[in-house]
């Protein structure tokens, strides 16, 4: 079952389950329905798990493994190729599922393993390792002894409702949507609702934008709907480009038709006919998939001319960025797809009122349109359920960094930050101690221990300074540098900065000289020198707060905040730096102090005539010595002891 | 000679894909050229602004301002060491420092002979994997720098 492979069976599901009210269905239809669902098989069905990340990982040659092992064994099998369901540390993951079965999934089943895993369950046993759990299905036979995926901690406290697919389902095919609900709510909303019920409904679900702003999405809907215009448009928003971050596109690898539909029903909604998705053009998997994808739900008749016969039209078309951080700003992906340089512009006019060529448009972040289908199919009561009182719905967060699992999570807003850093990611690798959390990318804040009670939700987060835009998590150990991470975040904003307004363009600039002074190893140390240092310092914070308030748009505005808080919890690690030129961390280089373990030097002489300041002196077949003063603390000498004897603090 | 047929050919083949003087079709233009070329030229630019009626400092403004257009084409073997925040705390700075004295390149350029270029992205989206690198589009994850100078090894040695 492939795409438009089998045109019979999507116009079956088209007729008897898109456009079924009721959810109820005859024998013959749920027993079809079953099979697309892959709940009762005919013959063994093998899920890899081929996101990018799980490519990355191997899963390309993990599928060349399994080909390979049916054809040689004779095995008839399905193999469908899934998203990521999350937990990427645990990728290449593999699946498999004998008919009557539950579906049996296995963590880092690299292709060395597959022989072995398939072998074993081929033949009714369970192999030893890499068994990550199954899946619970009802009236399946279940594996003896092996945990449900639920009950697992990464995925225990998740509430997965816009990766409720990812992973499960293959998204190179429509009909696995469709077998699972898919489109359904937006027949239900093209048919029965006018577009000023449905910026209704999502206003009163109170549908918050996941990006940054925080504005109820029905309201800015019904700005664009009220604004006269010959055309308007919708743009999903997938550029997400800060680094350490990925939700976009496992969503977008691994359901596609989740998104597609939610910005249908919002191009319904503000009556737009044309709605744009810029994304990365990195994301090549991603495309090649979503592509696919429109494809698919234009043949359906989801997407085109007179949709459903109600009259409304709307073509869907991919932009792809050219890599510029600052296109993820509404304003500035707007003049990137007019073809100009993506350049921020103040507002208001805001883009709902004027926006892509002067039309009204609504930009919405591609979580918040993912989160739409459900609430059209369930009502905006059920939505409000979940959440706390000013936050409703989920937020999907990734976790990178020091974690023991990192991955992509879902959880309902009002979770605990610590619950997700001991629970979700369980805790911190190699059995060190946590000393930070960054939430967001290179514009995030630090966040330090003592704060992680705080709860996910936009008036929680903005207490403690951060903002809940973007979803990323990063676990970050003690032997972490906050000072050389800051002026790594300041180097990539700096780089970033569009140049547009002063403050974003030179002060981010003076700030990261400032970070590099303060990393680098003076040539001369004289007290004038350290007073200057320190004097940066106070400068630093200043200027940081200079930047905040005065930028126009949101990089320049968050661009201090690693520094700023960082500043404001970690202040003793900038003075080690200042007046002890230290870092306790190890992390810059400049700083080390390098010396020669006498008992292990055998005085071979090697870092003597490498050491390009002449800071070593001794005589061969002699212990060595590191004149202190002179060294400048490059490293050469570390790097070329064959005897182990250098060492640094 | 022949080239320069291609090129005219691709050029023919975008203008009536993007229609003519609607500066919306700029970006995407670009990008194709870019895809097929490897990189962006004089005569490439003063083209396209002709066919979308825009002054070429324009055009070759928003060349310049997207990371993705270039103006030096990459090597036969093109490193990305990804420097995004999970690689950054993984050890990509090392790593990027031992592939720059192995190919005696600095990040950013093309080596020489043009067999070599290497490049620090920015997040390569695969953070759980860190360090990540990236050759010709060939994901290498979880790398040191033992192996990745047995990698760079090997290539060296099958030089196109």
């Amino acid at each position: 079952m492939t795409g438009s492979g089998t045109p019979k069976l999507t116009e079956f599901l088209v007729e008897k389950v898109v456009k079924n009210y009721s959810g109820i269905y005859d024998k013959s239809t749920a027993e079809l329905l079953s099979r697309v669902r892959r709940e009762k098989l005919s013959q063994p069905a093998i899920f890899i798990g081929m996101g990018s990340c799980g490519i990355t990982a191997g899963a390309d040659k993990t599928l060349k493994a399994v080909e390979t092992y049916l054809t040689e064994n004779k095995i008839k099998a399905d193999i469908i190729k899934v998203g990521c369901m999350g937990l990427c540390s645990a990728e290449p993951l593999l699946d498999v599922q004998l008919p009557g079965k539950t579906r049996l999934s296995f963590a880092n089943a690299t292709a060395g393993k597959v022989d072995d895993l398939l072998n074993s369950v081929f033949h009714h046993t369970l192999p030893h390792d890499n068994i990550l759990g199954q899946y619970r299905f009802h009236g399946h036979e279940e594996w003896p002894g092996i945990t449900s995926l639920e009950e697992l901690p990464f995925f225990g406290l998740q509430y997965r409702m816009v990766l409720k697919n990812t992973g499960i389902i293959s998204p190179e095919d429509i009909h696995d949507y469709l077998a699972r609900g898919g489109y359904k709510s937006l027949f239900k909303t093209v048919l029965n609702y006018t577009p000023e019920k449905v910026c209704e409904i999502v206003e009163q679900s109170e549908l918050r934008g996941r990006a940054g702003g925080g504005y109820l999405t029905g309201r800015k809907w019904l700005v664009a709907l009220e604004t006269g215009s010959d055309q308007k448009y919708l743009i999903c928003n997938a550029d997400e480009s800060d680094p350490g971050a990925y939700m976009d596109r496992t969503l977008l690898e691994g359901d596609p038709h989740r998104v597609i539909e939610g910005i249908a029903i919002a191009a319904y909604a503000i009556g737009a006919k044309k709605a744009y998705i810029y994304l990365r053009s990195d994301y090549k998997r991603a495309i090649v998939i979503l592509r696919d994808a429109i494809r698919q739900a234009r043949e359906c008749g989801f997407l085109g001319e007179n949709i459903f016969g109600s009259g409304f039209n709307l073509t869907v078309q991919i932009s792809q960025g050219a890599g510029a951080f600052v296109c993820g700003e509404e304003t500035a992906l707007i003049a990137s797809l007019e073809g100009g340089r993506g350049i921020p512009r103040e507002k208001p006019p805001f883009p709902a009122e004027k926006g892509l060529l002067g039309r009204p448009t609504v930009v919405n972040n591609i979580e918040t349109l993912a989160n739409v289908p459900a609430i059209l199919e369930n009502g905006p009561a059920w939505f409000k359920a979940i959440g706390t009182k000013t936050s409703k719905g989920t937020k999907v967060i990734c976790i990178s960094g020091k974690g023991v699992r990192t991955g992509v999570v879902e959880v309902p807003m009002g979770t605990r930050l610590i619950d997700i850093v001991n629970t979700l990611a369980g805790g911190i690798k190699n059995g060190k101690q946590l000393k930070a959390v960054l939430l967001g990318g290179p514009s995030g804040v630090f966040v330090p221990p003592q704060d992680l009670e705080t709860e996910i939700g936009f008036d929680t987060l903005q207490e403690i300074g951060a903002g809940i835009g973007i979803g990323g998590m990063v676990l970050l150990d003690e032997e972490t540098c906050m000072v050389s991470l800051s002026k790594y975040f300041m180097e990539f904003l700096q780089k970033e900065s569009c140049g547009k307004c002063i403050p974003c363009r030179e002060g981010t600039k003076r700030m990261l000289e400032i970070l590099e002074g303060i990393t680098r190893r003076p040539r001369e140390e004289s007290s004038h020198e350290t007073l200057e240092r320190f004097k940066g310092v106070v400068q630093l914070e200043n200027l940081a707060e200079v930047i905040r308030d005065t930028s126009l748009c949101g990089l320049g505005q968050n661009a201090p905040g690693p520094v700023l808080s960082s500043l404001k919890w970690f202040r003793e690690e900038y003075e080690e730096h200042i007046f002890d030129r230290r870092c306790a961390a190890g992390v810059c280089h400049d700083l080390r102090t390098f010396f020669i373990d006498v008992d292990l030097c055998n005085g071979c002489n090697i870092c003597q005539r490498k050491c390009p300041e002449n800071a070593i002196i001794g005589t061969v077949k002699m212990p060595h010595f590191i004149i202190e003063n002179k060294c400048t603390g490059c490293g050469i000498c570390f790097d070329s002891c064959k005897f182990n004897a250098i060492y640094f603090k | 000679m022949q080239q320069d047929d291609i090129m005219e050919q691709l050029l023919l083949d975008l203008f009536s894909k993007y229609p003519a003087g609607k500066k919306e079709g700029l970006i995407p233009i670009l990008q194709e050229i870019q895809e097929e070329k490897g990189s962006l030229t004089g005569e490439i630019l003063t083209a396209v602004a002709q066919h979308l009626e825009l002054p070429v400092n324009k055009v070759y403004g928003v060349a310049a301002f997207y990371n993705q257009f270039l103006f030096r084409p990459h090597g036969a073997f093109h490193i990305q060491v990804c420097d995004g925040t999970g690689c950054h705390l993984g050890g990509s700075v090392s790593l990027l420092t031992a592939v720059e004295k192995f190919l005696k390149i600095k990040a950013g350029n093309t080596s020489r002979d043009g067999q070599f270029s290497l490049e620090a992205v920015p997040c390569m989206g695969a953070c759980d994997q860190s360090p990540v690198i990236s050759i010709n589009g060939e994901r290498y994850p979880r790398i040191n720098e033992e192996e990745l100078r047995k990698i760079i090894g090997v290539i060296k040695e099958k030089k196109v």
